[in-house]
């Protein structure tokens, strides 16, 4: 591995597929990792704040056996490795997308994959919420909707964009990995020129741009999470 | 009125029960100043939570304007909760939004329109004297001036009772004395009953008119500020009167012994005593003193040594009690 990694016909090579191949991938990769998150916050977020209120001393507790069967669900999809559970739900994709290969389809999986992850952290950020902020919306005759919208969900910005951060970075760092059964983007290509064809360089330029991502989202993310929260000031 | 029956209040903890409120009853007139006092696990914060019911009492009943609170659905509770409004130690304001957002807040929840809340909320700032940091944010005021949004928070919805839960102890003494007179300025001017929750007596005596003594989960005295602290029965109400202890050298006093308490009387900067010396002739020995002056203004106990002379200690009880917010009686026991 890594031999005459810079031999002037590998650079040649290289240069060519990364301008020709490498553009359409970072798009797909963004739009595969952005669109997912955005599906798995869709999903996630209210089962994150189901979570918290449903809790035994929550705003608007749920039956036991409902809470623990949503933790259930929660950690088993969360305790499946990624790779396997994109095999698994192969047949729900082709339902939705109508096949199980290509960037759309690894949507499916992702969003299965995501969802689970952001549940739990959005639990974690609400739990942060201060509870005597909770009393005294309630004090004040708040309903159960009422503090979740306005107090516990406002309250909890900073902290819910950068968990989301975070879901974006892991969702990017997966749907890298769907390269490997069908998947579209950045991984696709570090995976077949890399891993299959031994074309090293172009591997190494797929993952750069992959941690320049990364970096790009991580980045973006923790300036938003710090100029929204109004406690710093 | 408010009118507290029987209440009892006992938690299951995984140590057991714990009894935080015993047969407590009290009765709280309209536009009066209440205080409740006592160290803490007295069940203070138990109580005050009873009276809008963020507690549900185990035994008996919150009766708000003859209306039984634990009787209500939680919809008709929530309306119940805009008139019985709260203030707390640690403020509790939304740290994400403005001043004017947060003094919004209760007008939003009640469904008023944007613009007549916002109108509200500035009018509210206003009154506690912050309306140029109407668009700040909590994290860049300072306690005091939080707790004052916190009170132009509490007041939106027109309350007809304020809770203030420990809403000065976490303020210092000149903050504390600002934001007492910004309550009782509000009390005065609106009618609104305040009931006051604290560990600490200068604040009862600085605005309450009737107090109650809370102890292990029960009232062990209540009745006017002034005679339940010049005449305190309880063990509670003394260790309260007298923090530093009971009166230790009184039963060894010669002669008679005068009482004299000052509950804001005009007399910080006046040597009292001595002046009483001089124009009145009485020699007095100070037996006992604690006294603080709060702005020009004097609170505390004080016991005096008198020769043993009817004349002379009636003369001082009338030399003493000419000065407002001055109480002065003989005394046998040293309370």
């Amino acid at each position: 591995m890594f031999e005459d990694l810079f031999a002037p016909d590998k650079v040649e090579e290289a240069r060519l597929i990364i301008q020709t191949q490498f553009p359409t991938a970072i798009w797909e990769t963004v739009y595969v990792t952005i669109l997912s998150t955005l599906f798995a916050i869709v999903i996630g977020l209210p089962l994150g704040v189901l979570l918290v209120t449903g809790d035994k001393n929550g705003v608007l507790p749920l039956p036991r056996w409902l809470m623990q069967t949503l933790n259930v669900i929660i950690n088993l999809l969360r305790s499946v490795p990624f790779l396997i559970l994109m095999i698994m739900v192969f047949p729900l994709t082709r339902a939705i997308v109508g096949t199980v290969v290509g960037t759309t389809a690894t949507i499916v999986p992702l969003v299965i994959a995501a969802f689970p992850f952001v549940a739990r952290l959005t639990e974690s950020s609400l739990r942060e919420v201060n509870p005597n902020l909770i009393e005294m919306a309630q004090s004040m005759g708040a309903s159960p909707v009422q503090i979740i919208t306005k107090v516990m969900i406002p309250e909890s910005v900073p902290s819910l964009l950068s968990n989301a951060t975070i879901a974006i970075t892991t969702v990017l760092g997966y749907s890298a990995m769907s390269g490997i059964l069908g998947g579209g983007g950045l991984g696709k290509i570090a995976i077949n020129y890399g891993y299959y064809r031994y074309k090293d360089l172009i591997m190494i330029a797929a993952v750069i741009l992959l941690i320049v991502l990364v970096q790009v989202f991580q980045t973006v993310g923790t300036k938003l999470a710090v100029s929204t929260d109004k406690r710093l000031k | 009125m408010i009118d507290i029956q029987n209440l009892s209040k006992t938690f299951r903890t995984a140590d057991g029960n714990v009894e935080a409120l015993k047969d407590v009853s009290l009765r709280i007139s309209d536009g009066d100043i209440f205080g409740i006092i006592g160290m803490s696990g007295a069940g203070k914060s138990t109580l005050v939570r009873c009276i809008n019911l963020l507690e549900r009492p185990s035994e008996g009943r919150v009766i708000v304007d003859g209306e039984d609170l634990g009787s209500l659905t939680e919809t008709q509770l929530r309306e119940r909760r805009r008139e019985i409004t709260m203030i707390f130690q640690g403020f509790h304001l939304l740290m994400q939004r403005t001043c004017l957002k947060n003094v919004c807040f209760p007008l939003e929840l009640a469904g008023m329109k944007r613009a007549d809340a916002q109108k509200r909320a500035l009018e509210l700032l206003e009154t506690v004297g912050l309306k140029d940091k109407a668009n700040a944010y909590p994290a860049q005021l300072s306690g005091g001036q939080q707790q004052r949004v916190a009170i132009a928070r509490a007041l939106a919805t027109n309350p007809k009772v304020l809770l203030c839960d420990e809403a000065t102890s976490a303020l210092d003494p000149n903050t504390t004395n600002a934001i007492l007179e910004l309550i009782q300025e509000i009390n005065e001017k609106t009618g609104i009953t305040v009931i006051v929750i604290t560990h600490q007596m200068s604040v009862v005596e600085k605005i309450c008119r009737h107090v109650a003594i809370l102890d292990g989960g029960t009232v062990v005295e209540q009745g006017e500020v002034s005679e339940v602290f010049s005449r305190p029965q309880s063990a509670a109400a003394r260790r309260l009167v007298f923090p530093e202890g009971d009166l230790p050298a009184v039963q060894s006093v010669k002669g008679r012994l005068l009482r004299v308490v000052f509950n804001g009387a005009e007399a910080a900067n006046t040597p009292l005593i001595t002046r009483m010396a001089v124009e009145q002739g009485i020699q007095a020995s100070i037996v006992y003193a604690s006294t603080k002056s709060i702005g020009d203004k004097a609170y505390g106990l004080m016991l005096l040594g008198l020769p043993d002379d009817d004349s002379i200690v009636r003369t001082a009880i009338a030399y003493l009690t000419k000065t407002q917010g001055i109480l002065a009686e003989e005394v046998t026991d040293g309370v």
